[in-house]
C-alpha cells in the first residue's frame, strides 16, 4: 500500500550517528572562543547577603564575572511558574543553585576564578521532605502557590464519587511511593553562544525545546525575539531533561554579549544531576469501589508530589498524575485530588512519561490486589472494561482509536501467562499491567492561537527536497519521520531529502520535542505541505500529459498514469514544469490539535489528539537469599496507530522498557537529609541498567489507524514504559509472595518484605499513611452525556 | 595552578602528529580540542559510562583517564579512523541499519569497544557481547538493537573477510 511508510529505513542521520560526524553542541567550536563556569550554592537554603567578584575578575585569563545582578528577570516553562534567576539574586533553593559565572580563556582558568569569587551566605532551614515542607510553614522557599510551600494544590471530582463507591461490593484502598529518578542522558548539557557587530545573538544548544529557549532569552536579556536565533543541536538523550530553558543557556548569553567573544559551557556530569528536572518522587493513595466482578464503580486519587526547590513544569506534572487513569478502564465517577510541595533539592520536571508513571504504578498494583481479593483473574479484570473507541471520558477526554484489546491479547498469548500465572515454582513470577499515554498535548505551554507545529518545503530543480522544521531531534528519530512522510506524499525516497530542523532562524515554529508530540503534529504538518506541493506537481504533469489530475500517481520518483504507468514524468521534470507553471516551489503546512472538549479548570492537561495503548508482562526470578530480582523476560505490545518506521518504533519501546526497568529495580535521586546534598552524582553511584541487565523483550506492534495521526500514526515513545513497572511488581509478588509497594524494588526491601513475612506478617513494604491536609473543594464537573447516567447517584 | 607543557608525538588513525600539550590534558582532550577529533564523547569525564572509548593498540582504553605523554609509540585509533577508503565499517553500518544509534551520543565508544571484540572473537554470542559492551552505558536504545547490530555485523564481516581470502 505504501512506499516509504510501515518499511525499516535507517534514520537518516544514522551513519553521520555511527561515524562522528554528528556534531552536537559541546563540539561546537569556534574562533575566539571563551569558556564559562558557573559557582553554585553548597547551602540547601541560604540568603545572599554579598558577593565579591574583584579577585576573580582580576585574574589573568578571565574576561567577564557576572552575578545575579546581571540578570534579575526571572523566568519559567511555565507562564504561572516565572520563578528561576539564571543567577540568583537574594536566595539560594537548592545545592546547586547558580550563583555567579566567569567567562575566561579556558575552563581551568575559569575554574580557577570561581574559587577566588567570595560569597557570603545565611543559611536557612532546608526543607529536605514533603511532609517537613507541608508542615514548616514558617519556611518558606517561595513567597508564591497555593499555601506555604505548596506550589499547587488541585482537587477535581466528575460524577457523583459518593453515589459511584456507595453502589460498589468491594472497596479497597492503597498507598505507594515512586521514587524520584533522573533522566542521565549520556550528554552533558552544553551550549554556545555567539553575538555579532549586528547586535544578534546565536545560541547553540542540546535543547529539546528551542522555541522556548527562544522565548526565555528574549525575555531575561531583555531583546527582541527577532535578535536572538536558537540553534537546537542533535541532542545526545534528552528524555524530558533537556526540554525547558536554563540558567546555562542565558549565562553563556549574557557573557558572549559582554565579551564580544563566543562562549561555551558544558555541564559536569555532578552538575547535570543538580540540573535534574527528572521524574517527581510521588505519594499516591487510591481507593477503587468495584462490582463483584471487578467492574469499576468509582475511584478515588490522591497525589504528593515533591516537586523540589522550583516550579518547573510541575502544574503540568501535578494534573497529569491525575488525568489518564480514565483513559484505559471505564471509570463511571472519578475524584482526584493533587498537590505539588516545595522542598530545597534539585527541581524536578518532565521525565518520560511525565508525571504519569507513577499513578500507573499504583492503579496497575490496586488492580492486581483487588482482581487477588475477589478471586478473579488479573487479565479479565481489566479486559472487561477497556474504554470504548470513539468515545469520550469521565473527565473528558476523547479516545479517537484504542488497541488495547489486541495488545492484552498478543501478550497474555505469547507469554502463556495464564498458564503460568500463581503456577511458576517459588522464586519465578510473572506479572501484567496496562497503560495510555497521549500523542502531544492538546493545548500549548503558553496560551496563544498558533499552531503548533509548522512545516516548510521547498523543492529544487535538481529534484531535491528540503524539509524545514522547528522539531529537535533527540535520537527518537523525529527528522528522519519529517523524510519519510514527505517521500510518501511525494512519491519519491527518504534519501532525495535534506531536513534542516530546530533552528528558529531558518524553520518554522514546532513547539518541541517533549509530550509525545512530534509525529503526530509536525507529521501532520509535513503532510499538509507536501500534499499542497503534490497538487501543483500533478497540475502541471497533468497538462504536459494530457491526463486528469486525479488519474496521477506519485511513486518511485515519477509522476505517471495510474491507468498506464508507462506515461508519465520524472519527479524532476515535472518539479521544472510547476516551476516554470507556478515560479518558486514552496509549501507550508500547520498542525494545530482539535480544541479539547473539557470546559474546566484543569481541562487543559491530558487532552491529546490520540492516545497510544501498551500491555506488558513481565517474568522475573527473585532470589530469596539475597533479594535480588531479576527480570528474565519483557512481552510488551503497543498500540502506535501505524508504524512508520516499525524499526524506530520498536527502538522506542526497547528504550521505554530499558527505562522502566531501571525505575522498577534500581534508579533513584536520593538526597542527604538536611544538607541536601545528592548522595550519587555520579554514573557509578547512580545506577542504571547496563548490558547486563537489560532482559529479553518481545515486542508487538498493534496498529489502529488514529483519524488524527498522519497515516494513522500514535506516540511510541514514552508510553511503553508505563506498565513495565507495575508488571515488575507484579511479578515479585507472583514469584515470593511479598508486595513491595515502594519503588524502587531493591533487594534490600525484598528481603526485608521475606523476613516480615516469614515472621507471620503481611509482607507488604510501602507507605503506610499520607499527610493530612485541607483540600480544597472539589471543582465539580458534570461528565459527557454519555456518563450521566452511571454516574449519578441512583444505580 | 603549575602548568607544565610537553612536546609529544601522537598516532592518531594512521597519523603522526607532533604537538605541545600541557602534562595533565587527558586524551580526551587533546583528541577533541588540539586534533578536532570531535567523534570521542564525553559523558563523565571519570571513567564511569564508556563513551569517551578509543582503541590503544586495539584494545579499548577510557581516553578521559589517561595522558597523552604516556601513549607515545602506541597507534591510537578513534571512530573517525575506522573508516576505511570513505567505506563505513561493518560495524558502523550496521549500527546505522538496525537502530542501534538513537541519539548516537555513545555510539562511536559502543562501536569501537565492539571493534575490539570482534578483532579478538569473530564469533561472540550474545553473552559474549553483552560481557564486552557492559561498560559502555546507553540510555536510549535498551541496547537490544546494539547487540543485534553487533551480531549482524560479525557475520558480514566473517563474509567480507572469507571473501577476500582473509580466514
Amino acid at each position: 500500500m505504501f512506499e516509504v511508510i510501515g518499511k525499516p529505513w535507517p534514520k537518516v542521520d544514522a551513519l553521520h550517528k555511527c561515524t562522528g560526524e554528528t556534531r552536537y553542541a559541546d563540539d561546537v567550536y569556534l574562533p575566539r572562543m571563551l569558556y564559562a563556569k558557573i559557582l553554585r550554592s553548597p547551602h540547601a537554603h541560604a540568603r545572599i547577603r554579598r558577593i565579591d567578584v574583584s579577585r576573580a575578575r582580576a585574574l589573568s585569563g578571565v574576561h567577564a564575572v557576572i552575578t545575579g545582578q546581571d540578570l534579575p528577570t526571572r523566568f519559567g516553562i511555565l507562564p504561572v511558574s516565572q520563578d528561576e534567576e539564571a543567577l540568583c539574586v537574594e536566595k539560594v533553593r537548592y545545592v546547586g543553585d547558580p550563583v555567579a559565572a566567569v567567562a575566561a580563556a579556558d575552563e581551568w582558568t575559569a575554574e580557577e576564578a570561581l574559587r577566588l569569587i567570595e560569597v557570603e551566605y545565611e543559611p536557612l532551614p532546608a526543607l529536605m521532605t514533603l511532609e517537613e515542607a507541608v508542615a514548616e510553614s514558617s519556611v518558606r522557599i517561595h513567597e508564591y502557590g497555593d499555601g506555604p510551600n505548596i506550589h499547587k494544590m488541585v482537587s477535581l471530582e466528575f460524577g457523583d464519587v459518593a453515589a459511584g463507591f456507595a453502589r460498589a461490593e468491594y472497596v479497597r484502598e492503597d498507598i505507594f511511593f515512586y521514587a524520584g529518578s533522573t533522566h542521565l542522558p549520556l550528554e552533558q548539557h552544553a551550549a554556545v553562544a555567539h553575538y555579532g557587530p549586528d547586535g544578534k545573538l546565536t545560541l547553540w544548544s542540546s535543547t529539546q525545546t528551542p522555541h522556548y529557549v527562544h522565548r526565555a532569552l528574549a525575555k531575561v536579556l531583555e531583546m527582541p525575539p527577532s535578535r536572538i536565533r536558537v540553534i537546537a543541536t542533535p541532542v545526545g538523550g534528552g528524555f524530558g531533561g533537556k526540554s525547558e530553558p536554563f540558567s546555562h543557556e542565558i549565562v553563556v548569553a549574557k557573557l558572549a554579549m559582554l565579551t564580544g567573544r563566543p562562549v561555551k559551557i558544558t555541564l559536569t556530569r555532578e552538575e547535570v544531576f543538580y540540573a535534574h528536572r527528572g521524574r517527581h518522587p510521588v505519594l499516591l493513595w487510591i481507593k477503587t469501589g468495584v462490582r463483584r466482578d471487578g467492574t469499576i464503580t468509582a475511584m478515588h486519587v490522591r497525589s504528593f508530589l515533591d516537586g523540589g526547590a522550583y516550579g518547573s513544569y510541575g502544574v503540568a506534572t501535578t494534573y497529569y498524575t491525575g488525568a489518564l487513569q480514565t483513559v484505559t478502564y471505564r471509570i463511571p465517577c472519578y475524584k482526584f485530588e493533587g498537590v505539588r510541595v516545595f522542598t530545597n533539592k534539585p527541581p524536578c520536571g518532565p521525565k518520560r512519561g511525565h508525571g504519569t508513571p507513577q499513578p500507573r504504578f499504583a492503579l496497575e498494583v490496586h488492580l492486581d490486589k483487588i482482581a487477588e481479593d475477589l478471586g478473579l483473574d488479573p487479565v479479565d479484570v481489566r479486559q472487561r472494561q477497556i474504554v470504548e473507541a470513539p468515545s469520550i471520558t469521565v473527565n473528558w477526554l476523547p479516545i479517537s482509536s484504542c488497541g488495547l484489546r489486541a495488545c492484552i491479547d498478543r501478550v497474555v498469548e505469547a507469554s502463556r501467562f495464564r498458564e503460568k500465572f500463581r503456577r511458576l515454582p517459588f522464586g519465578q513470577g510473572v506479572g501484567f499491567a496496562c497503560s495510555a499515554y497521549l500523542s502531544g498535548a492538546g493545548l500549548p505551554i503558553y496560551w496563544n492561537d498558533m499552531p503548533h507545529s509548522g512545516v516548510q518545503i521547498k523543492i529544487d530543480r535538481g529534484g531535491g527536497v528540503t524539509v524545514f522544521c522547528g522539531s529537535a531531534d533527540i535520537g527518537q528519530g523525529s527528522d528522519s519521520v519529517l523524510a519519510y512522510i514527505v517521500a510518501e506524499v511525494l512519491g519519491i525516497l527518504p534519501e532525495d531529502i535534506r531536513v534542516v530542523t530546530a533552528d528558529t532562524d531558518m524553520t518554522p515554529v514546532d513547539l518541541g520535542s517533549y509530550s509525545s508530540r512530534v509525529t503526530v503534529m509536525a507529521g501532520n504538518a509535513a503532510v499538509e505541505a507536501a500534499e499542497k506541493l503534490r497538487r501543483l506537481l500533478f497540475r502541471a504533469a497533468a497538462e504536459r500529459l494530457d491526463i486528469p489530475e486525479d488519474q496521477l500517481m506519485a511513486r518511485g520518483r515519477r509522476i505517471f498514469d495510474q491507468a498506464d504507468p508507462d506515461r508519465g514524468l520524472e519527479f524532476a521534470e515535472a518539479a521544472q514544469l510547476a516551476e516554470a507553471r507556478f515560479g518558486t516551489l514552496g509549501a507550508v503546512g500547520s498542525y494545530t490539535p482539535p480544541k479539547p472538549p473539557g470546559r474546566y479548570k484543569g481541562a487543559g492537561v491530558g487532552p491529546s489528539p490520540s492516545y497510544s495503548y501498551s500491555a506488558c508482562v513481565a517474568q522475573v526470578s527473585v532470589d530469596p537469599e539475597t533479594g535480588f530480582v531479576r527480570v528474565e523476560k519483557i512481552w510488551i505490545a503497543h498500540d502506535v496507530g501505524r508504524a512508520i518506521n516499525p524499526r524506530l518504533v520498536e527502538g522506542q519501546i526497547h528504550g521505554s522498557v530499558y527505562m522502566g526497568v531501571g525505575e522498577a529495580l534500581m534508579e533513584e535521586s536520593v538526597f542527604r537529609p538536611r544538607y541536601g546534598v545528592h548522595k550519587a552524582p555520579s554514573m557509578l553511584d547512580y545506577k542504571s541498567p547496563t548490558t547486563l541487565d537489560m532482559p529479553e523483550v518481545e515486542c508487538f506492534l498493534i496498529e489502529t489507524n488514529d483519524p488524527h495521526g498522519p497515516f494513522g500514526a500514535k506516540e511510541a515513545g514514552q508510553g511503553p514504559l508505563l506498565p513495565v513497572p507495575p508488571a515488575i511488581a507484579n511479578a515479585v509478588y507472583d514469584a515470593v509472595g511479598v508486595r513491595i509497594d515502594e519503588l524502587p524494588i531493591t533487594p534490600e526491601k525484598v528481603l526485608k518484605a521475606l523476613e516480615d513475612k516469614a515472621r507471620g506478617g503481611s509482607g507488604r513494604i510501602g507507605p503506610t499513611s499520607i499527610p493530612i491536609l485541607t483540600w480544597p473543594e472539589p471543582i465539580r464537573v458534570e461528565p459527557p452525556p454519555e456518563w450521566r447516567e452511571s454516574s449519578r447517584g441512583s444505580s | 595552578m603549575e602548568r607544565e607543557w610537553r612536546f609529544i608525538t601522537l598516532q592518531v588513525n594512521g597519523e603522526r602528529h607532533t604537538l605541545a600539550v600541557p602534562v595533565y590534558k587527558t586524551l580526551l582532550e587533546v583528541l577533541r580540542e588540539d586534533l578536532n577529533l570531535t567523534g570521542t564523547k564525553h559523558g563523565c569525564e571519570l571513567g564511569e559510562c564508556g563513551a569517551c572509548t578509543v582503541l590503544v593498540d586495539g584494545e579499548p582504553v577510557l581516553s578521559c583517564l589517561v595522558l597523552p605523554v604516556d601513549l607515545e609509540g602506541r597507534e591510537i585509533l578513534t571512530i573517525e579512523g575506522l573508516m576505511e577508503g570513505g567505506r563505513p565499517h561493518p560495524l558502523q553500518i550496521a549500527f546505522a541499519e538496525t537502530g542501534a544509534a538513537q541519539c548516537g551520543y555513545c555510539t562511536p565508544g559502543i562501536v569501537l569497544s565492539a571493534k575490539a571484540l570482534l578483532d579478538r572473537n569473530p564469533v561472540p554470542t550474545r553473552q559474549e557481547i553483552r560481557e564486552a559492551l557492559s561498560g559502555n552505558l546507553c540510555r536510549c536504545t535498551g541496547y537490544l538493537h546494539i547487540l543485534e547490530a553487533v551480531e549482524r555485523a560479525a557475520v558480514r564481516w566473517r563474509e567480507m573477510r572469507a571473501a577476500s581470502g582473509g580466514f
